[in-house]
């Protein structure tokens, strides 16, 4: 049934690089969480647990044909924007915002799936559509509008980052597909006084402190900009090698809000130093690279898109987290893809390095 | 297979797009280590500085809460300055030794210090961890006085509640009491900090929002001895907002002292607006308990009260509302044209139906009996009869119609709704048909009927001022702490009877007369110089068989109803009184409405006794009742008989 061509054409380096990365990931959270204490299992036991069912399920994804994503892409679009709805209707609140549906034996994000949506409701979109000398802003209303729908009752849980990914992983692929030089001159002129808009009308306040906090973290609301501090301090005072394993002492002092999830970067910096944060980031690279590879490599429309969008993916998720333990990039909660300490940000991830896997594999066949 | 079929469209011009992409990817990526070069490169002394000698702290000062205050202005719940011990967990070193130092100098409990610290655990280590709420001034001073020995120990003040009156309208007030793991989840509590104090009950939590204010704090780089370095950044608290409740603290006293020893509720309202005047609900508690330890003992007496002080009756207890409902029943006939106010029924002291023998309360009976008669006596085979022809669901019908069996929203938490049955709720609830015997106690406000004293009182009030319901409401005034009004609450209609006047006005002579006739019910309750309607109810816990053996334990005796409104002509103020186990509504309950009545009209200024003008305003002829030729001499007759 399996095709030889498949099992010979197998992409190790794929699976190498992410595997390294979701490693050095555990042996983090270890650190990380070793200040905590805990009834049931440790974080780094957990995660590996859900590395592992993390790569079964790429496998899966990939010894499926990537080419079905298209038949079912805009069924499963329509299925994700009606669980969106529900959560917005019935859905579970915890932190201020509401993002689960509890199906009883556990809970779904359903905005966590709308990532891998969007890529293949693009991908499908695109790969019918031909735009010979790039689009032109015409060519984007209906993409746009598919888009705006989920990125809209994302924004509405209230969750900014997961919405700002969707936007940023279709934008990439449109950009993949091509723009017109106008067509980019007419979206800045647009996008800016919305941005103004979107400020002044539709942000919640603790989403504009954030900004705010961002842009000067010595602002005086209580408390605010106190996790870019301690996070600047933990990465800062890693120096060039770092504090060494389990003895970075504001994470070990418990200084680091969200340590093993969000600020798991922070962590590692302080830990290893320049030299590890340096590795890190390179490891990443290869990863997105890599990505690119495979798209570029690959002969078909739709395996070049698909692989495109998941990479975007990983690659925001990436530099928009590191860019934000750092004092770049305001404070979104986007998780680091296999390193941040959660199953549904393996999931996701693990279901993407399957797609590009599946690609990867039958590079030859078409 | 599938992908054979397929028509794979060549990759053309995007395939060359990768590269760009790529060097976009490299040059971000590149950022990124720039960024972590200056951080951990050019930067490092002065982070890791930062981050080996000194700390960053963080001081709460927490915002005042806001005042409650009554509608004449009174303050009946405050804030005082109070100091409380606490411990920086990342500065002190060795815990066990300095909670010892601290019992030992201080003098108090190591054990309690200890929990309390336990309890810290998993927290932020630069945030201050309270371990002794509301220590003296002295104990402050010792403090002060070994500053030196007690690294990472500091005293801060904050502002404590204090309750002016003690346990007076503790259930509506409610408490404030340390923020619960629970509730820091709570998105809706998104902006506390461990250890904060919120409002758990009463108007203290409804009102929450309004009344905390905003906490405010500093954040200190200190170094390793816990001196101040420099100020990072600050934010100084903002007093919460105060409330000017339509509660007359002084009245609210009254009623409560009305109640003596006796377990009840009672909810005084205006008829006009829906302003709740008093909210009782005896016996009470001290909420200033609440915000710290409880005392054991304390707590247990509590418990242990077959009273029930914690529960608040007034809103959450359900009770038959007995013959107080009468007036329903009656409203209900008279609306559906089965009974006018010259229907009369020969009472031989029971009611027969099918077999069985439904029985009044008077043995004997009370005659021939008409409208006025049956209310003022509380006759009950007249409701007897006069439900059967109705049936349950016109009863219930018109019970609904004055919101009974539904929240009012009065706006705390716990409120109950009452229950109003009918044949379909049977059938929903039982899977059983009604039967028609069942009617006949819900026609004396027995049976499935279940009622809350606020709604006893929204009844009588809708009674009293002929068809309105108006939301019963507790807050007049939101005032911001310069004194400036921000919100201002007025009368909210439910919703509106449909009931006609003329069938109000009939049903209104008969509750006048359960207070002034002779053989009136109500008359415990009669006043001097007001006059006053109303009537009484008595609703049975248990069914006790045909003979009521009387000698039966305080918690399977019977309860105690009055409702009233007055002054009879213009009225003001409707009066709900439920005495929990207390026996007859006229013995128990309706000398407390007369004291409740009583008091409100002494505070209202002594006013000019009615004048002859009000007799000649009123409209309405008495309807034809035997039992009114014997008027008791009063100041003022109600029913001009010699015009008649």
């Amino acid at each position: 049934m399996i095709d030889r061509r498949l099992v010979t054409n197998f992409d190790w380096t794929l699976i190498g690089i992410v595997c390294s990365i979701c490693l050095v990931g555990v042996l983090n959270i270890y650190s990380a969480s070793a200040a905590y204490k805990l009834v049931g299992a440790p974080y780094y036991v957990k995660q590996l647990n859900w590395m592992i069912f993390g790569l079964f399920i790429s496998l899966m994804v990939a010894s499926l044909d990537y080419h079905i994503l298209e038949d079912f892409s805009y069924w499963f679009y329509g299925l994700l924007i009606l669980l969106l709805l529900a959560v917005l209707l019935v859905g579970k609140r915890s932190l201020g915002a509401t993002r689960w549906l509890n199906l009883g034996f556990f809970t779904l994000q359903p905005s966590e799936l709308m990532k891998i949506g969007i890529i293949i409701t693009f991908a499908r979109y695109f790969n019918n559509y031909h735009a010979a000398d790039g689009l032109t802003v015409k060519d984007m209303y209906f993409p746009l509008a598919i888009l705006a729908v989920p990125a809209l009752l994302i924004m509405k849980q209230p969750d900014l980052g997961t919405a700002m990914l969707v936007v940023l992983v279709a934008l990439s692929m449109a950009f993949y597909v091509g723009f017109r030089w106008s067509t980019i001159m007419t979206f800045a002129l647009v996008t800016v006084p919305m941005g103004w808009f979107a400020w002044a009308v539709y942000m919640k306040p603790y989403q504009k402190n954030r900004v705010l906090d961002f842009l000067n973290p010595e602002r005086s609301r209580l408390g605010s900009g106190y996790h870019i501090i301690q996070s600047k301090i933990a990465v800062g005072s890693g120096g060039v090698f770092g504090k060494g394993f389990v003895k970075g002492t504001q994470a070990q002092l418990r200084f680091l809000p969200e340590q093993h999830t969000d600020f798991a970067f922070s962590v590692f910096a302080e830990e290893w130093g320049f030299v590890g944060a340096l590795l890190l980031i390179v490891l990443y690279l290869c990863l997105v690279l890599w990505g690119l590879n495979i798209a570029r490599r690959c002969n078909d429309r739709l395996g070049g898109l698909l692989a495109v969008g998941v990479t975007a993916m990983l690659f925001w998720h990436i530099s928009i987290n590191i860019g934000m333990v750092i004092g770049l990039f305001p404070v979104v909660g986007v998780p680091l893809p296999f390193f941040s300490y959660g199953g549904t940000s393996m999931i996701t991830s693990m279901v993407g390095v399957g797609i590009l896997q599946s690609i990867s594999m039958r590079r030859f066949m078409f | 297979m599938i992908k054979e079929q397929r028509y794979v469209r060549e990759l053309d011009k995007p395939r060359q797009r990768t590269i760009p992409l790529a060097v976009v990817a490299t040059v971000l990526f590149f950022l990124l280590l720039l960024r972590l070069w200056y951080l951990q490169i050019i930067k490092t002394d002065e982070y890791r500085a930062m981050s080996e000698n000194n700390r960053l702290r963080f001081l709460p000062v927490a915002a005042s809460r806001g005042a409650l205050m009554d509608c004449n202005g009174e303050v009946l719940v405050n804030n005082r300055p109070s100091f409380s011990l606490a411990i920086i967990p990342q500065e002190v070193g060795d815990v066990a030794a300095t909670l010892d130092r601290l019992a030992a100098l201080l003098k108090l409990d190591r054990d309690e210090l200890l929990e309390r610290w336990e309890k810290s655990k998993g927290r932020a280590r630069y945030y201050p961890v309270v371990i002794a709420a509301n220590i003296s001034r002295e104990q402050v001073e010792m403090i002060e006085e070994n500053r030196l020995r007690f690294p990472g120990v500091e005293v801060t003040m904050k502002p404590v509640r204090e309750y002016l009156y003690k346990n007076s309208a503790a259930h509506l007030l409610g408490y404030i009491g340390e923020i619960s793991d629970k509730e820091l989840d709570d998105p809706g509590y998104g902006e506390y900090n461990p250890g904060d104090y919120i409002g758990k009950n009463g108007i203290e939590r409804a009102w929450e929002a309004e009344l905390h204010g905003n906490d405010g704090g500093r954040q200190l780089e200190v170094d390793s001895r816990g001196r101040v370095l420099r100020v990072l950044s600050e934010k100084s608290p903002t007093v919460g907002n105060s409330l000017v409740l339509t509660i007359d603290g002084r009245l609210q006293r009254i009623a409560e002292a009305a109640f003596g020893a006796q377990a009840g509720a009672a909810v005084v309202m205006n008829v006009t607006n829906g302003e709740v005047l008093s909210f009782v609900s005896s016996p009470t508690f001290d909420p200033s308990l609440f915000a710290g330890r409880i005392p054991p003992e304390i707590w247990k007496q509590y418990l242990e009260d077959k009273r029930h002080p914690l529960e608040n009756k007034a809103l959450s207890g359900q009770y038959p509302p007995g013959s107080t409902f009468k007036m329903i029943t009656a409203l209900a006939g008279l609306e559906a044209g089965v009974i006018d106010e010259n229907t009369t029924i020969v009472d031989p002291g029971y009611y027969e139906m099918g077999n069985h023998k439904f029985r009044d309360w008077k043995p004997g009976g009370h005659g021939i009996v008409n409208l006025r008669k049956s209310l003022k006596e509380s006759c009950d085979t007249y409701y007897y009869k006069l439900g059967e022809k109705l049936g349950v669901d016109r009863i219930a019908a018109m019970a609904e119609r004055f919101h009974l069996g539904q929240p009012l929203g009065i706006g705390l938490a716990h409120e109950k709704k009452g229950n109003v049955p009918t044949t379909a709720w049977k059938l929903k609830r039982f899977g059983k048909k009604w039967l028609p015997g069942e009617t006949l106690p819900v026609a004396i406000g027995q049976g499935y009927l279940l009622t809350t004293p606020i709604q006893l009182a929204s009844m009588v009030a809708t009674v009293a001022n002929e068809g309105t319901i108006y939301r019963p409401h507790l807050v007049k005034r939101v005032v911001d702490p310069d004194g400036k009004t921000i919100k201002e609450y007025g009368s909210e209609i439910l919703g509106t009877t449909g009931v006609s006047a003329a069938s109000f006005r009939k049903v209104k002579q008969g509750l006048y007369a359960v207070v002034n006739d002779p053989g009136g019910t109500g008359a415990n309750a009669r006043l001097w110089d007001v006059k006053v309607a109303g009537k009484t109810g008595t609703s049975q816990v248990v069914k006790l068989g045909e003979d009521r053996k009387r000698a039966v334990a305080y918690q399977y005796k019977d309860h105690g109803l009055f409702v009233a409104f007055a002054p009879f002509d213009k009225p003001e103020i409707a009066v709900a009184v439920v005495v929990e186990h207390g026996g007859g509504g006229g013995a128990v309950a309706a000398p407390i409405a007369g004291k409740i009545l009583r008091g409100y009209f002494d505070l209202k200024k002594p006013q000019q006794p009615p004048k002859q003008k009000n007799a000649a305003e009123q409209d309405e002829t008495p309807q034809g009742a035997e039992d009114d030729a014997a008027l008791p001499p009063r100041d003022a007759a109600p029913l001009r008989r010699d015009e008649e």
